[in-house]
């Protein structure tokens, strides 16, 4: 073996990031709190050129000895999570300043957490999935504790830790069993090894497994950490988990799944299609009662991970495709849902209940505006983004046989549409209130992208599902 | 009687299975579900290293250390957590992390 063999060149967005983010730690350990704006927009610059970096190699292949892949399915997914990451860095900014949490450290558990997502997108090995994964982990359980002087923002970061630890260990033990009973923890032999039938060790590690990468996708049953962390955490922060560690774990769990177990679609369908179905149940079932409008996100982005797992459960080409293209939707919608919720500021101090919003479309229109796209695209409604998304989960699910999920699918989604149009009912016709303060020209600028590619994502919708056929087709080469 | 794989697969999953009882079934105190995660990673452990000498293959081995060096981490960061929980809280009990429901 020779250094040549590792193929590092693979690995340069992420052997980039880990550079970069040392030698902003570096920085921001000398320079001190007061230059968080500095590190922060070095942070987004880092991730920018990852981004490029990743977008500009297209070569594939194995790095690392086996351990470690680059393809097309790991470069769409990589992009969109760094995209996300960065984003969720920009619109942290003014919010970090305003709440007396402008530390430099945030920034850089960002950094590090998307370092994290780009080795786990890329794992080809049970190893480096959990490593890949905890790096991601132990930053998230930080961030959301990161405004430490408050009892709602520690207590989100201790129950996420601690389900998230839960979680680490069912994947564990699931590994532990696949890597006993099949000899290899490397996803191209256990592909090549596994044809068809499997013994009872197998299965239950295979079960394992999904229960803890269903911990991280917070799929029903295992959602029950969401609400509370989504509402606990400082308000940017919960935009990051509801986008990019959820694009990256959906990413994973589509790679497991798919790659090493892919010939044993019979064993692990029914076990997608029943958190499928419940999460995009309680997702829209669960969120009616709510009035905490960041607790109403969380619900919501449990019922789009239904959505999204729908094209998981078809295990076919199409379904990856479509999977891909409802998450890449899901994440644009979420942020710009997130940068209204940012917006919401009255006196310098941020609110969060729905009944805040009422009469916003007098006092603020654009700000109205902006978030009824984002509703009606999550509620399915056309011409926006987020039918496009369902709709084509719901093609894959119906050529794959799979038609009373996506029967069910449908009806959740006209469920789930009643608590979106209410907002939109709450900002439209009811009594105004005190309008919110001036919004940020950061969260404008983000606002307006993300509500022009929502409502015209449409005239790009072929050249983009191509892009996302060629994503999914690489996990099923054979 | 000679102990075999199986012996060791029982004895991992049933520190496993107490692991996992201690999370949920424990209503006084977050240091112990803290311990009881150790417990479910450290019998996982037990798991890995009997399957590597028992398939004459170091990976398991391998997997353990790294499993060993990211507990290690876990632990820290999550008593980290815990001593800010606590200093706005001024309780670790569990039924007192409850101020956010649902």
């Amino acid at each position: 073996m020779t250094f040549t063999d590792l193929n590092l060149g693979l690995a340069t967005p992420e052997i980039f990031l880990a550079i970069a983010s040392l030698v902003l730690l570096v920085i921001g350990v000398s320079l001190g709190d007061k230059r968080m704006r500095l590190v922060a927009w070095a942070s987004v610059l880092a991730l920018v050129v990852a981004i490029f970096l990743t977008a500009s190699d297209s070569n594939s292949g194995l790095a690392f000895q086996g351990l470690f892949v680059a393809d097309g399915f790991a470069r769409f997914a990589k992009i969109l999570s760094f995209g996300a990451a960065a984003v969720a860095i920009v619109m942290s900014l003014d919010y970090a300043e305003r709440e007396n949490m402008a530390r430099f450290e945030l920034p850089l558990l960002m950094l590090l957490a998307s370092l994290g997502m780009g080795l786990m997108i890329s794992a080809n090995d049970l190893i480096s999935l959990y490593v890949g994964l905890e790096l991601q982990s132990l930053a998230l359980y930080v961030v959301a504790a990161i405004r430490r002087d408050t009892v709602k923002s520690t207590e989100a970061g201790l129950k996420y830790f601690v389900l998230g630890a839960l979680s680490s260990g069912m994947l564990l033990y699931g590994s532990s069993l696949i890597y006993g009973f099949t000899g290899s923890t490397n996803f191209s032999i256990l592909a090549s090894a596994l044809t068809g039938d499997a013994g009872l060790g197998l299965i239950v590690g295979i079960v394992f497994l999904c229960a803890g990468l269903a911990f991280k996708v917070s799929a029903v049953p295992f959602h029950m950490w969401t609400p509370d962390v989504y509402e606990g955490a400082p308000t940017p922060i919960t935009a990051f988990f509801a986008a990019a560690p959820k694009m990256a774990a959906i990413a994973l769990f589509t790679r497991v799944l798919v790659g090493p177990f892919g010939d044993m679609v019979g064993q692990w369908q029914q076990i997608i299609i029943f958190i499928s179905v419940a999460s995009m149940i309680l997702g829209a079932v669960a969120a009616i009662y709510q009035k905490n409008i960041k607790r109403l996100m969380a619900y919501s982005s449990i019922g789009n991970v239904g959505y999204a797992l729908v094209g998981l459960a078809s295990g076919t080409q199409e379904g990856v495709s479509g999977l891909l293209t409802y998450m890449a939707i899901y994440i644009v919608m979420t942020i710009g849902s997130f940068a209204v919720i940012l917006a919401m500021r009255r006196k310098g101090e941020a609110v969060e209940e729905i009944g805040d919003l009422a009469g916003l479309s007098r006092s603020q229109p654009a700000l109205a505006y902006a978030l009824a796209i984002f509703m009606f695209s999550m509620a399915g409604i056309p011409p926006f983004a987020g039918f496009f998304g369902k709709l084509f989960v719901f093609m894959a699910a119906i050529q794959a046989g799979l038609n009373v999920t996506a029967v069910i699918g449908v009806l959740a989604s006209v469920v789930s549409a009643f608590y979106y149009i209410r907002i939109i009912k709450v900002m439209f016709f009811d009594q105004p209130t005190e309008s919110f303060d001036r919004v940020a020209p950061t969260l404008r600028l983000v606002l307006a992208v993300t509500a022009i590619v929502i409502t015209f994502g449409f005239l790009a919708a072929s050249p983009f599902v191509d892009m996302t056929a060629d994503a999914a087709s690489v996990l099923f080469v054979e | 009687m000679s102990i075999g794989l199986e012996h060791y697969l029982t004895l991992s999953a049933i520190l496993f299975t107490i692991g996992i009882f201690g999370i949920f079934l424990n209503r006084k105190n977050v240091i112990i579900i803290l311990m009881s995660v150790e417990l479910m990673l450290l019998s996982v452990n037990v798991n890995m290293v009997a399957f590597s000498h028992y398939l004459n293959d170091m990976v398991g081995q391998v997997f353990a250390m790294l499993i060993l060096t990211v507990a290690a981490a876990e632990a820290a960061i999550g008593l980290a957590i815990l001593v800010v929980f606590f200093r706005t809280r001024g309780s670790i009990a569990v039924e007192d992390v409850n101020v956010m429901k649902g």
